[in-house]
């Protein structure tokens, strides 16, 4: 059984050149900007900086992230504008972990206590906070929490059939309350001001180059090991339902499928994704506050994927990349303008590019070659009959 | 020239005092105030009073407004009130007593203190402040409530029983028993009488009189009473009660359970209102949703940004006419209502009429523009919260008693909020566009194929929503702060209200939003303002697991 399930993944990577090439492009990318941070002296046209590295990281947290939203949204057509729930949920685990790790050299010196805890005058860990200082409890919790809260979550929604509009205002409605949660300074996880100051993580200095570049580095690793996990579940029988469900749930129903267990399964699982990047982006950023959960950021997670194209695994991480990079360098130039930008790219990729960057680089190639090649397989769901079904 | 002006002055004051005195010697004529004051009272007798004013020396001052009360009476009243603001002067050259008053630009003008006659800004140099001290402003005080007491209509008799009371002294416990007598109004005598029963429960020693104070003041809500009881059964340091006999302490203890209900119940009442206040803001800025919403699947994100505009259109229109601010209102309420449902029906022609049939996409769309038109008012108008000015009739508020008042502006938005959904169901109900938005709600197909042009209704709808909201926006534009970000405040709670009443019913939209209003203000003392918050999120949650489709879910085929 192992056997075959081996030769199953790989055949599923090996066998569709898309992902073989995306993969080689990301190891590839990373490998060099890896070596060419740590090799080469500052003063050479070849050095990397430290913060373009850590800003690389960041930015494959969001394509980590886009991908998790990817998975549910174009495959199983569920909206979700709470992503940023799970994203941040994950964070705040590693970002309790690390404000274990700074120990005594806290501004107020408590061998246990974290400043912000201190300075409410408390005199013991609250109990969610026990064990956090071990990595691997730290890790496991970043992913039991967010992973509970989406099957609880999941569960509910879907097994009352809420779908469509509905649901993604309650996930927007999840994540905004969260957010008004962790505001509060009685929840015991830093209030307004969130958590910072982080010093070292297992030991070794979040300041120095080599760790930040292999927190890039293991970033990349995460995002390739994602994108073959999700490529092989949407290769696989359950991922053809998961698309049968997103085109004409009611006639998967009919013929006898359940078809809320496939919702919260894949629910579940693309927010251990969310929730595995918010634990590789805090470290990087250094800071996890409750604004991460603001509704706003859930919608710009889905405007990424909008851009890339939604239904294709590689066009979320394109789309989150691109647009990232532009609001780095558009915030940088005209702070005023980004948002004129971002909205206008809500309007223009909804309205003419449905299919984003992926959709639209599928027609070109088209054009070129009259036998399409498109493997990346299920884009290629026929977005007519979509429509027609969801018209009526 | 200018003593021909002064003349001038004196005479209209004599004329205009004579005139004032003749009302005021009706039976009201006070008893020991004006005792004294029995002398023919002319201008004659004021202009040097007044002179003397400008000229005397703070510790002076009380002896001639003694003086001047005891002569001029209640036309002396402007001249109390203006000193005891500080705002009195007197114009060097010839001790004519002005008052001054900033106007809009901050620039001093100066007014004739009897005949109102403006003067103009006068150079610094040339008036003169007349002085007062906290001690003169004691004195002012009691001589003002003093005048209104034996002179003044219902409303500042009552005003002036009250201030009084606020500091019972013997004195002034005599002058409010001789107004007693002459007293016809009911309720000021009522204030009279407790005014006068409190000072016996402070200062009297005996029992049976005790008793009766106490019963004189049975169900007042006044703190003061509360705590003049409190004391009475206090304890001293050594455990005993300070107040020995037993009986007052039973009839005190007695009474304060009373009290205490009383203040229950309001309290209750209180809270009461404060949700149904809640709940008209929740109202007015979910209708216009559920409109768009129930009729045409569309979640306009954008929502919010359209009580936003309504909001600022109130801005621009009280811009446009700063002299009549008190009927600004009534000119916003239309212009928003344009503006907005013209901005609503040109975002449905260029956005969502393509994006017909793609419920989530038009969710995106709409949410782009909502970023847009937040971003246009930042860089276009301005990054911070303007000021929208409330009009005097809808400031202030109804004070029911002591502990329980309402505000205008809250009061106004219920009903204003009632009105707008009455008057939405009635363009639903009655009206060939509202039959038209009904068909196209409960079965687009089948309307259509009966020939009702579904994009134009659409259109309509949209407008309307959109138009609604702008409405709702001139409402909010009174009690909440006008800034790019206000819709956004709205977004979640609309929605919420729209789900739980049921998407496509008017009146689960009502129920929805002052049930919502009235759950969150009575969770909030118990919880705080944001865990409320959070609760009710989570109550929708797990209702619509419940109920996916609302209180009252809409009937027929329309409904999957």
């Amino acid at each position: 059984m192992q056997i075959k399930r081996e030769s199953l993944l790989q055949g599923a990577i090996l066998g569709s050149p898309i992902c073989r090439r995306f993969l080689l492009i990301l190891g590839v990318s990373t490998v060099i900007a890896s070596l060419c941070n740590l090799l080469f002296p500052p003063e050479s046209f070849f050095h990397v900086s430290t913060f373009s590295i850590t800003l690389m990281g960041k930015y494959l947290c969001y394509a980590l992230l886009a991908l998790s939203v990817d998975v549910i949204w174009g495959y199983c057509g569920i909206l979700s504008l709470g992503h940023g729930a799970f994203f941040s949920l994950g964070g705040y685990a590693m970002g309790m972990y690390l404000m274990r790790q700074i120990g005594e050299r806290g501004v107020y010196g408590h061998p246990t206590l974290p400043d912000f805890m201190v300075f409410l005058d408390w005199d013991a860990l609250p109990w969610y906070w026990m064990g956090m200082d071990n990595f691997g409890f730290a890790m496991l919790m970043a992913l039991v929490v967010p992973g509970i809260l989406a099957f609880v979550f999941g569960w509910l929604a879907f097994r009352s059939r809420v779908t469509g509009v509905y649901l993604s205002i309650i996930t927007q409605a999840l994540t905004y309350a969260l957010m008004l949660a962790f505001f509060r300074n009685e929840m015991g996880f830093g209030g307004n001001n969130g958590m910072t100051d982080f010093k070292d993580i297992l030991g070794f200095d979040l300041q120095s180059d080599t760790t930040r570049v292999v927190l890039f580095a293991t970033t990349a690793f995460m995002l390739g090991l994602a994108y073959i996990c999700s490529h092989y579940i949407m290769s696989s029988r359950f991922g053809k339902l998961i698309v049968c469900v997103r085109d004409a749930e009611t006639r998967t129903r009919f013929m006898g499928y359940k078809t809320e267990r496939f919702k919260v399964w894949l629910f579940v699982y693309s927010a251990l994704l969310a929730a595995i990047a918010g634990a590789l982006f805090v470290p990087q950023v250094g800071i996890i506050n409750p604004g991460e959960f603001h509704p706003l950021n859930s919608i710009e997670v889905v405007v990424w994927v909008a851009v890339g194209g939604r239904g294709t695994l590689y066009g979320a991480i394109i789309g989150a990349i691109l647009v990232n990079f532009a609001k780095t360098r558009f915030t940088a130039i005209m702070p005023e303008g980004w948002l004129f930008g971002l909205g206008a790219l809500f309007v223009v990729v909804t309205v003419f590019f449905p299919e984003g960057i992926a959709g639209y680089m599928k027609k070109i190639r088209a054009k070129f070659k009259k036998k399409s090649d498109v493997d990346d397989n299920q884009n290629s769901t026929d977005n007519k009959l979509k429509l027609a079904q969801e018209r009526t | 020239m200018k003593p021909f002006i002064v003349n001038t002055i004196i005479l209209i004051l004599g004329c205009w005092l004579s005139s004032a005195l003749a009302e005021g010697t009706a039976p009201t004529m006070p008893s020991s105030t004006s005792s004294t004051s029995t002398n023919v009272q002319t201008a004659e007798n004021i202009a040097p009073l007044l002179t003397a004013l400008t000229k005397a020396k703070l510790s002076k001052s009380a002896k001639i407004l003694v003086q001047l009360e005891q002569t001029g009476g209640t036309a002396m009243l402007p001249l109390f009130e203006q000193m005891l603001n500080g705002k009195l002067y007197y114009q060097r050259a010839d001790a004519q007593i002005i008052y001054q008053v900033k106007d809009s630009n901050d620039t001093k003008q100066y007014f004739d203190i009897f005949s109102k006659a403006p003067l103009g800004a006068l150079d610094s140099s040339l008036v003169k402040k007349i002085r007062v001290n906290s001690k003169l402003r004691t004195h002012l005080k009691n001589t003002i409530a003093r005048i209104q007491l034996n002179h003044g209509n219902d409303e500042e008799r009552l005003h002036a029983v009250i201030k009084l009371t606020e500091k019972l002294t013997q004195a002034s416990i005599d002058e409010l028993s001789a107004a007693l007598k002459t007293e016809v109004n009911g309720k000021v005598r009522e204030a009279i009488e407790k005014a006068i029963a409190l000072y016996q429960l402070q200062t009297s020693e005996d029992t049976p009189s005790k008793l009766i104070a106490i019963a004189a003041l049975s169900g007042s809500l006044d703190s003061k009473v509360r705590n003049a009881l409190l004391k009475l059964v206090e304890k001293n340091s050594e455990g005993k009660y300070i107040e020995k006999d037993r009986k007052v302490r039973v009839a005190v203890q007695a009474e304060l359970k009373r009290i205490d209900g009383r203040i229950k119940i309001f309290g209750f009442i209180e809270k009461m209102f404060f949700g149904l206040s809640a709940g008209s803001v929740l109202l007015l800025a979910a209708i216009g949703l559920a409109i768009t919403f129930g009729v045409m699947g569309v979640f306009n994100m954008a929502h919010g940004e359209m009580i936003m505009i309504g909001a600022y259109t109130t801005y621009g229109v009280q811009l446009l006419m700063p002299n009549f601010m008190e009927y600004s209102l009534f000119v916003a309420i239309p212009a928003a209502f344009l503006v907005a449902g013209i901005v609503g029906m040109i975002i449905e022609a260029t956005v969502i009429r393509h994006l017909h049939g793609r419920p989530l996409e038009t969710l995106l769309a709409t949410f782009g523009i909502s970023l847009i038109l937040q971003q246009a008012v930042r860089s276009f108008i301005s990054a911070t919260n303007r000021p929208v000015v409330t009009p005097e009739w809808m400031s202030g508020s109804l004070e029911i008693n002591p502990i329980f008042s309402l505000t205008y502006n809250r009061i106004y938005i219920l009903i204003f909020s009632l009105i707008v959904f009455f008057l939405l169901l009635t363009i639903l109900k009655k009206t060939a566009l509202g039959l038209h938005v009904r068909a196209v709600s409960q079965n687009r197909a089948m309307a259509k194929s009966l020939g009702i042009r579904t994009a134009w209704v659409d259109s309509m709808t949209f407008a309307l929503g959109s138009g609604i909201a702008g409405v709702a926006g001139v409402a909010l534009s009174q009690i909440t702060n006008v800034g790019p970000n206000m819709g956004q405040d709205y977004i979640i709670g609309s929605f919420m209200v729209v789900v739980f009443g049921g998407v496509g019913n008017l009146f689960g939209t009502l129920v929805g939003a002052f049930s919502l209003g009235i759950a969150n203000k009575f969770l909030e003392p118990a919880t705080g303002a944001v865990l409320a918050n959070i609760l009710v999120l989570v109550f929708i949650i797990l209702f619509i697991q419940r109920r996916p489709k609302g209180l009252f879910p809409q009937k027929g085929r329309a409904a999957d």
